[in-house]
């Protein structure tokens, strides 16, 4: 089959790749481009393992077609640290316990970043709300609402 | 996976490409991407249309027309479509909203498509560029339909006029037990003068609670003045099993979810 180019901007840097036809975005980040901080859990839509953010949307990185992102600016977790500094978001993950296996992290931190981007302040039912997308086997979700709830008082205190 | 994706500026190109064998409308992916990643073979290529009026909302005085390609969160954010905000978040996570069409969510199977639930109560009608059908007329036919849809259209309620509830046994995300919306109009004296009550997993697509509509019509929204109408609700259902529920427990409990959402 014929491939197809596509071109994006993934984490502030511009990507092009051939890719075949109908290849979906988590393929094209994970196989093609070296990006594996996306998941690949149920590839149903109903994890949320492979969430990533596009345009400044969260979406389903395996029920998108790679195709459809031409132009895009994506951003995954793997794009969050700066100079070896870890996002607030990963910090408070990791001082609240928020992850065991780690395999929903990424996606649950990608969902973060949409919430707090347009809300740095958000309510718990916020948060939980905001998370309701994906599914964490270990935790039992507790922790990881309260990570997002440090990282948004981190960055608010940060901010005054 | 061999997926071929196929853009096209107009709907009308996109229709014409549709009459190859194998290939499938794709809008958010939700579905169709989902049943190719699933191992579904019939899928082989991919067609889609970036046709704007697939993605405008236009909303009048009295009538609302949302292309085919509107997302539940562009619909659940539309500051004069308030009243649908219950029932477009009422589909799936905030992701999958940012995804889903309204076109697509016609075609869900049950116990998904808790959007069309809302439609069906609504009346609405679907476009395609062959015209418009009535809902009902579009949802029992449309397993075999080809055409593209392009919008969905339907009066305005009056105020407070539409109800919406969705069951789920996972808060606040979980797929449905069972959904139902509402279009009540109410007489002066608080009588019911016309309903329309559709309900979703209660068969294999949106159906409408007819002989619960009939029953309520004269009737005032009380406990006695309902009951008619509740146990009348059962009608016509076959709902599904899977395993969020039993046929048989979907229909033990409709009963009280549609009470509960008329005495509201």
């Amino acid at each position: 089959m014929a491939k197809v180019p596509v071109q994006f901007t993934l984490n502030g840097s511009e990507k092009a790749e051939f890719i075949d036809s109908g290849t979906t975005l988590l393929h094209a980040l994970r196989d093609k481009i070296g990006d594996t901080s996306p998941k690949g859990g149920c590839h149903q839509g109903t994890c949320g393992a492979c969430s990533v953010i596009i345009d400044g949307e969260l979406r389903l990185s395996c029920l998108t077609l790679a195709e459809t992102c031409n132009g895009a600016v994506i951003t995954t977790t793997s794009g969050l640290s700066e100079g070896g500094v870890l996002h607030p978001l990963q910090h408070a993950f990791l001082d609240t316990f928020a992850t065991q296996c780690g395999f929903c992290t990424p996606g649950m931190i990608m969902a973060a970043k949409v919430l707090l981007d347009h809300k740095p302040n958000p309510s718990r039912d916020e948060v939980v709300e905001a998370l309701s997308g994906n599914i964490c086997r270990c935790t039992g979700y507790e922790p990881i609402i309260q990570a997002v709830l440090h990282a948004a008082r981190a960055n608010s205190q940060n901010a005054a | 996976m061999a997926l071929a994706l196929h853009t096209f500026a107009t709907v009308k190109e996109a229709n014409a490409a549709l009459k190859s064998r194998g290939s499938r409308y794709l809008g958010g992916g939700t579905l169709v991407v989902r049943a190719a990643n699933e191992g579904d073979v019939s899928v082989s290529s991919l067609i889609r249309s970036t046709e704007p009026s697939l993605s405008s909302i236009a909303v009048t005085d009295s009538k609302v027309r949302i292309g085919a390609s509107v997302t539940m969160a562009a619909i659940a954010r539309h500051p004069d479509l308030s009243f649908l905000t219950k029932a477009a978040s009422a589909v799936g996570g905030p992701a999958v909203r940012n995804m889903a069409t309204v076109g697509g969510n016609l075609f869900a199977p049950a116990p998904y498509g808790d959007f069309a639930v809302a439609l069906l109560a609504l009346d609405a009608t679907v476009g395609t560029d062959d015209g418009e059908t009535p809902i009902e007329t579009f949802l029992a036919g449309r397993d075999t339909n080809r055409a593209i849809v392009t919008s969905v259209a339907f009066a305005l309620p009056k105020a407070d006029g539409f109800r919406f509830l969705k069951v789920s046994r996972v808060k606040p995300k979980g797929v449905s037990v069972l959904s139902i919306a509402a279009v009540l109009e109410l007489a002066g004296d608080g009588a019911v003068s016309s309903a329309r009550i559709a309900l979703g997993c209660m068969a294999d697509r949106p159906m409408r609670a007819k002989a619960a509509e009939k029953a309520l019509i004269g009737k005032s929204l009380t406990k006695d003045g309902i009951a008619p109408a509740l146990a009348a609700g059962n009608e016509g259902t076959s709902p599904i099993t899977d395993p969020i529920a039993s046929a048989w427990y979907r229909n033990e409990v409709l009963p009280v979810h549609l009470g509960r959402l008329l005495l509201t």
